[in-house]
């Protein structure tokens, strides 16, 4: 089957059960999402469907054809890495970094919907994912930072 | 002019039945007290009146969620507009710290404030007269040793004249059945205790028994399903949608944990009810289950369910899960149209896999939410999922609002209907589909231990 995955078309050859997550890491190579619970609870393997965050371990790729994949490799690079890349990195907010993908993605998607969102709009919004480490404060400072980040770009666009 | 003249009349009439009307239906205000220190409070009674709290679930309403305890202002949804849950802190000003004990055995009885206005039946007087003074007292003593929170609930939005409090005179008049509650010999002392809290202080006809245009429950309805903001409410009696009939064992399960495999698992409001319920007495749980029980119908559905040979064996009882092959064959089962492919692709894994619940999905043949009147809660749960309890060993679920769109929702829902059910098509899935995602002043489907303890889950 096709799938659009970071705006580019895949022909995917898999059994259309099988959840998006694998086929992300084992067919496409795109190792950014990462299996944690594989039930959809701790939210390492979020990724964006039609810009909404979806729990990729449990989603079919059955569910998915037409509609369009974004996975943190989509955003930016290495070397031009997305604002929320960029801000998650100069806040250091990774202790281990299995989760933050998965934050990064999550957190993208109501930045996108709503680069204004207050403090209390993020927390509840992240609810979702987990981190055993304990860096919570440090995504949200990141999140921040990333608002930051897209609203001086903005400024520079207008300006 | 002679019209004119008849207006004018008729005006000066109605002004002064109006003032007779308003004289004879007014309420004493009760004075004030000053709170009385926590000290002056029994210890035990405090315990008591905890453990009521949790069947009247007090907080669902009167907390708002990630709000302070008991500091009110939840939005109530109703017919007739937006009530705000009130203050019952033992905040002097804002809250009922003010309120003597005769003021609140008043206000559970009579449905009137302690400066004498009219409450509306959104707190559900009609059920809390049934209250004994004892429990009554207990209550009162455990609210008044809360954590008093200055904190004023925004102002009820209702249209005129139903703001105008003098008009709950009428309600009452026509609808409130003052208590206490009598028993009834002839049952046993069980179902009795069960009828007390669970008609009284437990207010399940509050949601479960349908209400008349004047928003009063309908005397000759009693238990036969309503809804809750944005939820179906089941029918508890003879039309009690389960496959499998209720008996007072999987009831008191269910209420006591919160799910029970071969029904169901308690969610939206319901989930505030499963999760409060937990820290009361088993023996007061088991009342309630025996008396909603008796309720229900035992034998007639009970052959019906004879007849559909999927119900027999529920999975998780047995060691033994269904071998692959089955699985398979059920996955493949359907008519090979989109919503079979979803449900083999998306729901089997968990539904028809190899764990029991809670960390199994219930077999859907046994599910109220696929054999209920509407799709709305199988909906609700499948859109939103079901989150993680704290503290508890209950079922989860992930939420699949932004992994199918509304045609494949459709489609899954009506082969789950088909499938399991061994009822008819729902009619107008496709608009309960559209008001489960677009819905306001709905309860998300919250963990079983208490949705309010929660933030807003963001849509």
């Amino acid at each position: 089957m096709k799938l659009n995955v970071n705006n580019r078309q895949h022909d995917v050859d898999a059994d259309p059960r099988t959840p998006l997550l694998y086929v992300l890491r084992d067919d496409l190579k795109l190792n950014a999402a990462k299996f944690g619970c594989g039930l959809g609870q701790c939210g390492a393997c979020t990724v964006l469907v039609d810009g909404e965050p979806v729990f990729s371990c449990v989603t079919p790729v059955a569910l998915l054809a037409g509609k369009a994949i974004t996975t943190l490799e989509g955003l930016g690079t290495l070397d031009d890495p997305a604002p929320i890349q960029r801000a998650f990195i100069e806040a250091q907010a990774a202790q281990c970094g299995y989760c933050i993908p998965g934050m990064m993605m999550r957190a993208q998607a109501l930045l996108q919907k709503n680069p204004h969102a207050s403090d209390t709009e993020i927390r509840a919004w992240l609810e979702p994912n987990l981190c055993r480490c304990g860096t919570h404060l440090r995504i949200l400072s990141a999140i921040h930072r990333a608002q930051a980040i897209m609203r001086a770009a903005q400024a520079g666009d207008a300006g | 002019m002679r019209t004119t003249r008849f207006a004018i009349v008729l005006c000066v009439l109605l002004a002064l039945a109006a003032v007779v009307f308003g004289f004879a239906a007014s309420e004493p205000a009760i004075a004030p007290i000053a709170p009385p220190p926590t000290a002056s409070f029994d210890p035990a009674l405090v315990q008591r009146g905890a453990e009521l709290a949790a069947i009247g679930n007090c907080g669902v309403c009167h907390t708002a969620p990630g709000g302070r305890e008991f500091e009110g202002g939840v939005a109530l949804p109703t017919p007739f507009g937006t009530i705000y849950s009130t203050n019952i802190t033992p905040d002097a000003d804002t809250g009922i710290g003010a309120w003597s004990e005769a003021a609140f055995l008043r206000a559970m009885r009579n449905g009137v404030r302690r400066d004498g206005a009219y409450l509306y039946p959104a707190f559900p007087y009609d059920h809390f007269t049934l209250v004994t003074d004892d429990d009554d007292k207990a209550l009162y003593d455990y609210l008044m040793t809360r954590r008093p929170v200055r904190s004023m609930p925004p102002d009820n939005a209702l249209p005129f004249p139903l703001n105008v409090r003098l008009v709950m005179f009428g309600w009452n008049l026509l609808f409130l059945r003052q208590g206490p509650y009598r028993a009834d010999s002839a049952h046993d002392d069980t179902f009795n205790r069960g009828a007390y809290l669970a008609d009284g202080l437990g207010h399940c006809g509050a949601c479960h028994t349908p209400r008349n245009v004047l928003g009063a429950e309908k005397v000759d309805g009693k238990f036969a399903g309503g809804e809750a903001e944005g939820w179906t409410a089941y029918a508890l009696n003879a039309s009690s949608p389960a496959p499998v009939p209720w008996n007072a064992d999987t009831l008191f399960q269910y209420l006591h944990r919160g799910f029970e495999q071969e029904h169901g698992v308690a969610r939206g409001p319901m989930a505030d009810v499963t999760g409060d319920l937990r820290s009361v007495p088993d023996n007061d749980v088991r009342a309630i289950a025996t008396y909603i029980a008796a309720h229900m119908p035992s034998t007639g559905t009970a052959q019906q369910a004879a007849q559909r040979p999927e119900l027999q064996t529920p999975r998780g009882t047995a060691v033994a899960a269904a071998s692959a092959d089955s699985q398979a064959m059920r996955a493949a089962g359907g008519n090979g149209d989109e919503g079979a492919a979803i449900y083999a692709a998306t729901c089997a894994g968990c539904h028809e896999g190899p764990r029991a619940m809670p960390y199994g999905g219930i077999d859907l043949a046994f599910s109220s939410g696929v054999s209920g009147p509407s799709p709305t809660n199988l909906i609700n749960v499948v859109l939103y999922g079901l989150p993680a309890a704290a503290e508890a060993r209950n079922p989860i679920m992930p939420g699949f609002a932004s992994a199918l769109d509304d045609n494949q929702l459709v489609a899954l829902l009506r082969y789950l209907r088909g499938r399991f059910s061994g009822k008819g098509p729902w009619n107008e899935i496709e608009r309960s589909v559209h008001d489960a995602r677009n819905g306001d002043g709905q309860r998300p489907a919250g963990p079983a231990d208490s949705a309010r303890y929660n933030p807003a889950v963001p849509k």
